[in-house]
C-alpha cells in the first residue's frame, strides 16, 4: 500500500477497516468486464475473417487497432475520476470547437466532411464527442441537486443539442443519434420526472406532423420516406437490405458454416465487414450464432449498469450508466437495420465491425467504466 | 417562507438512480426480445422463403451477344464480317496469387506489360466473378500451350468470340470505318443493358452510323452456378438478334481501280464516285490508308502512334474531312451563276492580255494557265471553260458580286455538309459577306470576289462536295444526297429529296458541252484521256494552291519541292447524254488536273465498259 493511499485512512483505523485490494484493482482493471470484452473482440476477428473475404491483411490491420484501443483502454482506466470531472467541461469545449471547424477545415469523403487533419494525422471530432458529451452533462448534472429542476434540464438540452446537430449537418445521422442518446441517457439517469419525459415525447410526435407538412420539401418527404420503407428503391438503397434479409433468412438456426455463406462469399452483401457484418455472423452461423453474441453483448451491458450502480459519485454514476446504455444503442441500432427492423443509418457493429476509429472510441469508453469501477472506496457500507 | 430543499441527498440520489437503472433495464431487455424476435422470425420461421431467395441469387442471368451485321458492296461482295477470335481470360476471385499466376504465364506465352496494364483497366468495371480478357488473338500454339497447362493454372481460361473483320483491310478503310473496344465516354452513352457482353462497337465511319442497326439485341441466358461462382449449366436461354446486314452502294471493282490508281503512284488523295441522279456513292478513297483490322481488338500503342504520327496523315480521310480550294473545278457552276444572273452570256467575248486588274487597282490578276500564245485575245464562256481562262472569271465574279455568287453555288452543297450516312464529314466553306464580318471581323473586299472567280482565297471544299456539285451539274440542277448504304437488312432505304436548281436548259448546255470540250477537243485542259472512248465525258480540271506565289512572280514547279506543289483537281461525269457516273478527283500535290483526270479515265471505263463494249447502267 502506498503511502498517499495511506493517509487517506480514517487516522487510526486498523488494516481490517479497509477493503482487501487485489492486483486487478491496483491495475484499475475490471476482470470480468475485460474477460467479456476480450472473448467478443476474439469473436468478432472470427467473424471478420470470413466477412472480409479471407483478407488476413484485414485481420493484421484490425488486430494492431485493437491492440492500440487495448492499450488505450488501460490508460484510461488509470486516471482518477475526480480529474475525469475536473476535464469534462474542459474537453467539452474542445470538442466544439473541433467540430464547428469541420465544415470550414474539414476533409471529406463520400460526400460527407467529417475528419480533421492535424499534421498529416486525420481524426473525426465527433468521436471524440461520444465520450466527451456524457461526461460533460453528467459533470453539470452532478453538481446540482437530483433530480434536476426544468432549467437545468433545458440547460442540459442545450448542451446535447450543440453537438447532436452540428454532426447531424456533417451529414452523420449515426453518429449524431449515438451522441443525442448518450446525452439523454444521463439526463434520464440523473432523475428526472416520467411526467417530463412523457410530456416531451408527446410534445415531439405533436410537432412532427405539421412539420412533416408544411415545412419540408417534396424531395426531404421522399428521402426520409425511402428511409423508412427501402425496398421501395431494390435497385438504391434497397438492394442492401433485401440482400441482408436474404443472408440472414438463409442462414436457419444451424448457418450454412464458416466461410461458406453464399451471400457473403459471392459478393452479395454490400459492405460485408463493415456495418452489415452481422449478416454474414447469421447466415453463417445461424442463430445459436447471434444469440450468443447477443448474450455477450447482454452480460458486457449488465455489468456496465452494475458498475454503475456501484460507483461512489454521482458523475461516475451518471457516466458509467450512459456509456454502458449507448452501448446497447450502438448493438440495438446496428442489428435492428441489418435486419429490415430500422431505417439503414450508418452505425457498425460494436467492437466486431471493422473500422479503427470506433474500437478505439468505444474502449476508451470502457476504460472509463473500468476508472470508476476501481475507484477507491472512502468508506464501505 | 417555506424553502425547497436544496441541498444534495448522495443517499437519495442513488435510490432514484438505482430505480431508473432497473426502468431502463426493463425497457433494454424488451427492446433485446424484440431483436431476438425479429432474428428468430427471419432465420427460423421464414428460413425458406430466404432459402430459396439465397438460392436464387446463385442463378445468374447472363447476356448473350448478337452477332454483328455484315456489309457488302452492292454486288454482294463481303466487305466486314465476324470471325472468331481466342482470348486469353482471368477470373481474379478464382486466382490464389495473381502475380505468380502472371508469372506462370509469362513463361509460357508472350505477355508484354501492356498487356497488363490493360487487364488492369478491364478488371476495374467488372462484375465479381466475371472473366476478364487478358490478350487477344491467341495463336493455334499459344491456345494449346495454356490447355496443356490449364490444370496448373486456376482461374485461367480460354474464350472464343467473335471479333470483326476487314477481309479488304485498307482498301476500304476510310469508306467504311472501323469497330474497336467500348471506351469510358462510349459506356457513358450507351445501353449498359444492350451492350452487355458486347466488346467492340462502330468509332468511325459506317461502322459508327450505323451502329444501333449493326449492333443487335442482346440475347440472355439463366445459368446455373455453384458458390464459386463456376457455370454448371444453362437453364433457359433467349437467343439474340443479330444486327441487320448493309448492302451498300459502294461497288467493290470501282473502290479498287481507284485505290489502285491512286496508291499505286504512292498519292496522297481522294477519289469519290458517285451515281449522279440517285446520289449512291459508287467508291470513296482515301490515300495514304491503314489495315483497320489493328483498331478491332485495341491497336497498340507503337502502331497507333506510327499512324498517328506519319506525315502523310493515313488515318485522315481526305474524302470527307479534306478541305480544299476547288480551283477551277468551280468554273462550271461558277459559270452557271453568270449565265443564270445574265452577267455574261454565251456570245460574250472578253478581252485577254493574260492578267487581270480591277478598276482603280493596280494589282495585277495573273492568269494561271495562260501560256504564251495561249487563249488568244478574245475569250467566252465556252473558251473560258475548255481552256481554263482565269481572266474570264475574274472580270465574271467580280460582276457577279459575293452575294450571287454566295447563294447560287450554295445549292450545289458548297458551304455546308452533304449529309452522307458516314461521321466525321466537315462542311467546306462558301464564303460569304455575313461570314467574314462574323469570323474575320471584316468587311468583304473586291478583290476577294475576283479570287472566287477561280476557286480560290478562301473558298474550300471537300471532295465529296465537288464530287456532289459536279453531279447537280451532270443531272442539268438535280442534286441529291450522297448515300453509302442501299439496303439495311434487305430493306432498300428511301433517299431524301433536295429542290433541284432551276436555271435555263440553254445555260445547262453551254456549260455542259464546254466540259464536254474539255475531254474531247484538242485545247481541252483534260483532252489526253479522251482517245479511245466509246463514249462522251465532260469534266473540269483544276488546281489548287498549296503556297502563295507572289501575284507577279513565274511559276517554276521544278524549283518547288514536291510536298509544295500545287494539288491536282478532276472532276467528270459520263456519258454525257445520260450521265451514270460522276467522279471528283484530288491527288495532293498533283501539280495540275489534267495530269490527275486519267483516274477517271480509268473508273469510267470500268463502270461504263465489259470487254470494251458500253453497258447499261
Amino acid at each position: 500500500m502506498s503511502g498517499s493511499e495511506f493517509v487517506r485512512q480514517m487516522p487510526g483505523a486498523s488494516p481490517e477497516l479497509s477493503r482487501k485490494v487485489g492486483l486487478d484493482q491496483r491495475l484499475h482493471i475490471d476482470l470480468p468486464l475485460l474477460s467479456l470484452l476480450l472473448v467478443l473482440t476474439g469473436y468478432g476477428l472470427i467473424v471478420l475473417y470470413s466477412a472480409s473475404g479471407q483478407s488476413i491483411e484485414t485481420l493484421h490491420r484490425q488486430g494492431r487497432f485493437l491492440l492500440i484501443a487495448y492499450v488505450g483502454m488501460l490508460v484510461v482506466a488509470q486516471v482518477d475520476v475526480e480529474r475525469i470531472k475536473r476535464l469534462a467541461p474542459w474537453a467539452y469545449l474542445l470538442g466544439a470547437l473541433l467540430l464547428l471547424c469541420v465544415p470550414y477545415f474539414g476533409v471529406g469523403a463520400k460526400g460527407a466532411q467529417r475528419w480533421l487533419s492535424l499534421g498529416g494525422f486525420r481524426f473525426q471530432p465527433s468521436e471524440l464527442m461520444k465520450l466527451v458529451l456524457p461526461m460533460a452533462v453528467a459533470w453539470y448534472l452532478s453538481n446540482r441537486t437530483l433530480p434536476p429542476r426544468l432549467k437545468l434540464i433545458f440547460a442540459s438540452l442545450v448542451i446535447i443539442a450543440i453537438p447532436t446537430v452540428l454532426i447531424a449537418r456533417q451529414p452523420d445521422l449515426g453518429t449524431s443519434i449515438l451522441i443525442a442518446a448518450s446525452g439523454l441517457f444521463v439526463l434520464f439517469l440523473s432523475g428526472i420526472s416520467w411526467k417530463f419525459i412523457f410530456g416531451a415525447a408527446g410534445m415531439a410526435v405533436l410537432a412532427a406532423f405539421p412539420m412533416w407538412r408544411y415545412t419540408l420539401h417534396d424531395y426531404q418527404r421522399q428521402r426520409i420516406l425511402t428511409l423508412l420503407n427501402p425496398e421501395s428503391d431494390k435497385l438504391g438503397a434497397g438492394w442492401n437490405i433485401i440482400q441482408s434479409k436474404t443472408a440472414i433468412g438463409s442462414g436457419g438456426f444451424e448457418g450454412k458454416g464458416w466461410l461458406n455463406g453464399t451471400q457473403s462469399q459471392l459478393d452479395f452483401l454490400p459492405e460485408s465487414h463493415t456495418d452489415f457484418i452481422i449478416a454474414v455472423l447469421a447466415e453463417e452461423g445461424g442463430l445459436r450464432n447471434v444469440l450468443l453474441l447477443l448474450l455477450i453483448y447482454i452480460l458486457i451491458i449488465a455489468r456496465g449498469l452494475w458498475i454503475s450502480l456501484n460507483a461512489q459519485h454521482c458523475f461516475g454514476r451518471l457516466l458509467a450508466g450512459s456509456i454502458t446504455l449507448t452501448f446497447f444503442v450502438y448493438v440495438f441500432v446496428n442489428m435492428g437495420m441489418v435486419s429490415g427492423l430500422l431505417p439503414i443509418v450508418g452505425v457498425p457493429l460494436p467492437l466486431v465491425s471493422q473500422g479503427g476509429t470506433s474500437l478505439v472510441t468505444l474502449l476508451a469508453g470502457f476504460g472509463l467504466l473500468m476508472a470508476i469501477s476501481t475507484e477507491k472506496r472512502i468508506m464501505d457500507q | 417562507m417555506l424553502y425547497t430543499v436544496t441541498l444534495k441527498d448522495p443517499y437519495a440520489e442513488k435510490r432514484i438512480f438505482a430505480a431508473r437503472v432497473i426502468a431502463v433495464s426493463l425497457i433494454v431487455a424488451a427492446l433485446l426480445l424484440l431483436l431476438v424476435w425479429r432474428y428468430f422470425s427471419l432465420q427460423i420461421l421464414d428460413h425458406e422463403i430466404y432459402q430459396t431467395q439465397s438460392e436464387r441469387n446463385r442463378v445468374q442471368l447472363q447476356p448473350v451477344p448478337p452477332k454483328r451485321g455484315l456489309i457488302y458492296d452492292r454486288n454482294g461482295v463481303l466487305l466486314a464480317e465476324n470471325i472468331p477470335s481466342y482470348s486469353l481470360v482471368l477470373v481474379k476471385e478464382q486466382i490464389a496469387d495473381f502475380d505468380q499466376t502472371i508469372a506462370a504465364l509469362r513463361s509460357l506465352i508472350v505477355l508484354n506489360d501492356d498487356h497488363i496494364v490493360r487487364f488492369e483497366k478491364r478488371q476495374a468495371r467488372r462484375r465479381p466473378y466475371q472473366a476478364v480478357p487478358l490478350k487477344f488473338k491467341l495463336t493455334e500454339e499459344e491456345i494449346a500451350i495454356i490447355s496443356v497447362n490449364r490444370n496448373r493454372l486456376p482461374g485461367v481460361d480460354v474464350d472464343a468470340q467473335l471479333v470483326r473483320y476487314y477481309p479488304h483491310g485498307e482498301m476500304f478503310a476510310h469508306a467504311l470505318g472501323y469497330v474497336g473496344r467500348i471506351n469510358e465516354r462510349e459506356l457513358l452513352e450507351i445501353d449498359p443493358v444492350s451492350y452487355s457482353g458486347t466488346y467492340e462497337i462502330g468509332k468511325i465511319g459506317l461502322e459508327k452510323y450505323y451502329e444501333t442497326t449493326l449492333h443487335g439485341e442482346v440475347g440472355y441466358q439463366n445459368v446455373e452456378t455453384n458458390a464459386r461462382g463456376r457455370v454448371l449449366r444453362v437453364l433457359e436461354r433467349t437467343d439474340p438478334e443479330p444486327g441487320a446486314d448493309l448492302i451498300l452502294n459502294l461497288d467493290a471493282k470501282l473502290q479498287k481501280v481507284a485505290y489502285d490508281a491512286l496508291s499505286s503512284a504512292g498519292d496522297r488523295g481522294a477519289v469519290v464516285v458517285m451515281n449522279p441522279k440517285t446520289g449512291a456513292v459508287l467508291a470513296l478513297v482515301s490515300t495514304p490508308s491503314f489495315d483497320t483490322n489493328l483498331f478491332v481488338t485495341g491497336i497498340s500503342n507503337s502502331d497507333y502512334g506510327e499512324l498517328r504520327d506519319s506525315l502523310d496523315l493515313p488515318l485522315f480521310n481526305r474524302a470527307l474531312q479534306g478541305q480544299y480550294p476547288p480551283g477551277s473545278t468551280l468554273k462550271p457552276m461558277l459559270g452557271m451563276a453568270g449565265l443564270h444572273y445574265g452577267v455574261v452570256t454565251k456570245e460574250m467575248e472578253l478581252y485577254d492580255p493574260g492578267w487581270y486588274k480591277l478598276p482603280n487597282d493596280d494589282r495585277r490578276y495573273r492568269d494561271w494557265n495562260w501560256k504564251r500564245g495561249g487563249h488568244g485575245a478574245r475569250v467566252d464562256m465556252d473558251m473560258a471553260i475548255v481552256e481554263s481562262c482565269d481572266v474570264y472569271f475574274y472580270d465574271m465574279a467580280y460582276r457577279l458580286g459575293i452575294d450571287h455568287i454566295h447563294d447560287y453555288l450554295h445549292p450545289f452543297g458548297l458551304g455546308h455538309v452533304t449529309g452522307i450516312d458516314s461521321t466525321h464529314e466537315r462542311s467546306g466553306l462558301l464564303p460569304s459577306r455575313d461570314w467574314k464580318r462574323k469570323m474575320k471581323r471584316a468587311p468583304w473586299f473586291p478583290g476577294e470576289t475576283v479570287n472566287m472567280g477561280i476557286g480560290q482565297g478562301y473558298m474550300l471544299a471537300t471532295p465529296l462536295q465537288l464530287a456532289v456539285a459536279i453531279s447537280a451539274v451532270a443531272t442539268r440542277g438535280q442534286v441529291t444526297v450522297p448515300r453509302m448504304v442501299q439496303s439495311v437488312g434487305g430493306v432498300r432505304l428511301t433517299v431524301p429529296e433536295l429542290p433541284p436548281i432551276r436555271s435555263k436548259a440553254e445555260h445547262w448546255d453551254v456549260i455542259i458541252n464546254a466540259m464536254e470540250r474539255v475531254v474531247h477537243s484538242v485545247r481541252g485542259t483534260a483532252h489526253r484521256i479522251a482517245k479511245g472512248a466509246p463514249y462522251k465525258m465532260a469534266g473540269k480540271t483544276g488546281t489548287a494552291q498549296v503556297i502563295s506565289i507572289a501575284m507577279d512572280e513565274e511559276y517554276d514547279a521544278e524549283q518547288i519541292e514536291k510536298r509544295k506543289r500545287d494539288h491536282g483537281l478532276f472532276v467528270a461525269f459520263a456519258p454525257v447524254d445520260d450521265p451514270t457516273i460522276a467522279v471528283a478527283i484530288i491527288v495532293e500535290n498533283g501539280e495540275h488536273g489534267g495530269w490527275v483526270s486519267p483516274i477517271a479515265r480509268k473508273l469510267f471505263d470500268a463502270y461504263l465498259l465489259e470487254d470494251g463494249q458500253l453497258v447499261d447502267r
